[in-house]
């Protein structure tokens, strides 16, 4: 996985997952990885769940709320499955 | 990109109220009874947290936070086939036939 | 099983003394409770012996669990490298009760500060830490923690200053975290058990920091 990821604009349609709406379409860098974990999106409906890799993503305040950010160089760290991330220089 | 009501991230909200309690007896038993299904895998936190999610904002508003968990806990059990709505019925009946209150509506008197 | 409010001296309907928790007219949810747990039992599934057990085992666990955990960290540099390497590791050494946590600690220092919350649901470190409190389960708490974290910082009394940076944790999956706050100026020489007694669990989840008595 690249060191900076962007995190996959899905939608969730009602499901069950584990991405925030306000992460979703933004930019950040990978703070660690955690290895891998159950993915959360087949438990909550009691199947089997394949390992997915789990990795901390660190994005700054100007990233996610641009010019109304109450301090840009603040951050959130949040995990994120791999599923849902893709290199940020992907088309 | 949709945004579900629980996913709440962000979103305009009022003054945090730095509310807390004590937790009562039966809420301390919906918390046991959900460590101890989940551990003995008749479910996962991920189901829980899918029922509570399926529940609404409405819930989220109007129920306790252990109120809405029996109830989740409840649909996961239910799922998994550990009892039937037929038999969850009666024993509702024979829990309110006790008494009035939760002391004397559960066996043995709650905690004593 | 200890009683978690002192009775009022007062008789209820039942004829055992009051309990404010008990003694209130059933609710849906406590008959569900009621009902729910007596079917695992009589199913086999539980016993009446292994829920008063959980109880007992999460009555246990406390912000003084996690207090005296920072405490060993402000005072052995070794142990301190260890918990910010493996948290889980590291509570399991001080004897911590903490089932299968995955634990991340965050350290602050004179520039960062770090803050917790989990956005999408409440999740919290409550086998180190106890039970979460009320406001860190809100909707303004979850709301407004990752878009505004310096006001709601200031709503709970800690002001920063604008040249330490925030770094807000959103417990989105598997992983839970604890701040090991700052150990402040004035405490040297103190042993680990006054030092513990400074840590509260609103230090440990970055809503404040250790302050001195008086």
């Amino acid at each position: 996985m690249a060191e900076r990821v962007r995190v996959r604009a899905w939608g969730s349609h009602g499901l069950h997952v584990r991405t925030p709406h306000y992460l979703r379409g933004r930019t950040g860098v990978i703070e660690r990885c955690l290895g891998p974990f159950p993915n959360p999106e087949k438990l909550a409906y009691r199947l089997p769940a394949e390992a997915q890799t789990l990795y901390r993503v660190r994005f700054t305040m100007a990233e996610l709320w641009g010019p109304s950010a109450e301090n840009p160089d603040d951050t959130v760290d949040a995990e994120i499955y791999a599923h849902w991330l893709e290199p940020a220089d992907a088309p | 990109m949709d945004k579900s009501w629980h996913d709440m991230g962000g979103d305009p909200a009022g003054p945090v109220i730095p509310a807390e309690h004590d937790f009562a007896l039966w809420e301390k038993r919906v918390d046991a009874l959900f460590m101890l299904t989940t551990a003995k895998g008749l479910f996962t936190v991920d189901a829980l947290r899918r029922v509570l999610e399926d529940m609404g904002p409405e819930a989220f508003e109007t129920m306790t936070y252990y109120e809405r968990w029996i109830t989740a806990v409840n649909r996961n059990l239910i799922e998994a086939g550990v009892y039937s709505t037929a038999e969850l019925a009666a024993k509702i009946a024979e829990v309110k036939a006790r008494g009035a209150d939760y002391g004397t509506a559960s066996l043995g008197g709650g905690d004593g | 099983m200890p009683h978690d409010h002192p009775d009022h001296g007062g008789i209820s309907p039942s004829g055992h003394p009051y309990r404010p928790d008990q003694d209130g007219p059933l609710t849906e949810a406590q008959a569900l409770e009621i009902a729910v747990r007596e079917l695992l039992i009589e199913k086999g599934i539980v016993t009446a012996g292994e829920i008063a057990a959980a109880i007992a085992r999460m009555d246990a666990r406390s912000p003084a669990v996690g207090a005296r955990i920072v405490a060993r960290a402000w005072t052995d540099p070794a142990f301190k490298a260890r918990l910010l390497a493996d948290g889980s590791a590291a509570a399991r050494e001080m004897g911590a009760d903490i089932d299968a946590l995955k634990l991340v600690v965050v350290e602050n220092t004179p520039d960062t500060h770090n803050a917790i919350v989990c956005t999408l649901c409440s999740c919290y470190p409550r086998t180190l830490l106890g039970l979460p409190p009320d406001w860190y389960k809100s909707r303004e708490y979850r709301s407004r923690m990752v878009r505004e974290p310096r006001r709601v910082l200031a709503e709970f009394g800690l002001h920063l200053p604008p040249n330490v940076r925030v770094r807000v944790h959103d417990s989105t999956a598997d992983m839970r975290y604890i701040v090991l706050p700052a150990r402040p100026a004035g405490t040297e020489g103190w042993s680990e058990e006054q030092l513990a007694a400074i840590v509260t669990r609103d230090c440990m989840i970055g809503v404040a920091v250790p302050r001195l008595p008086g």
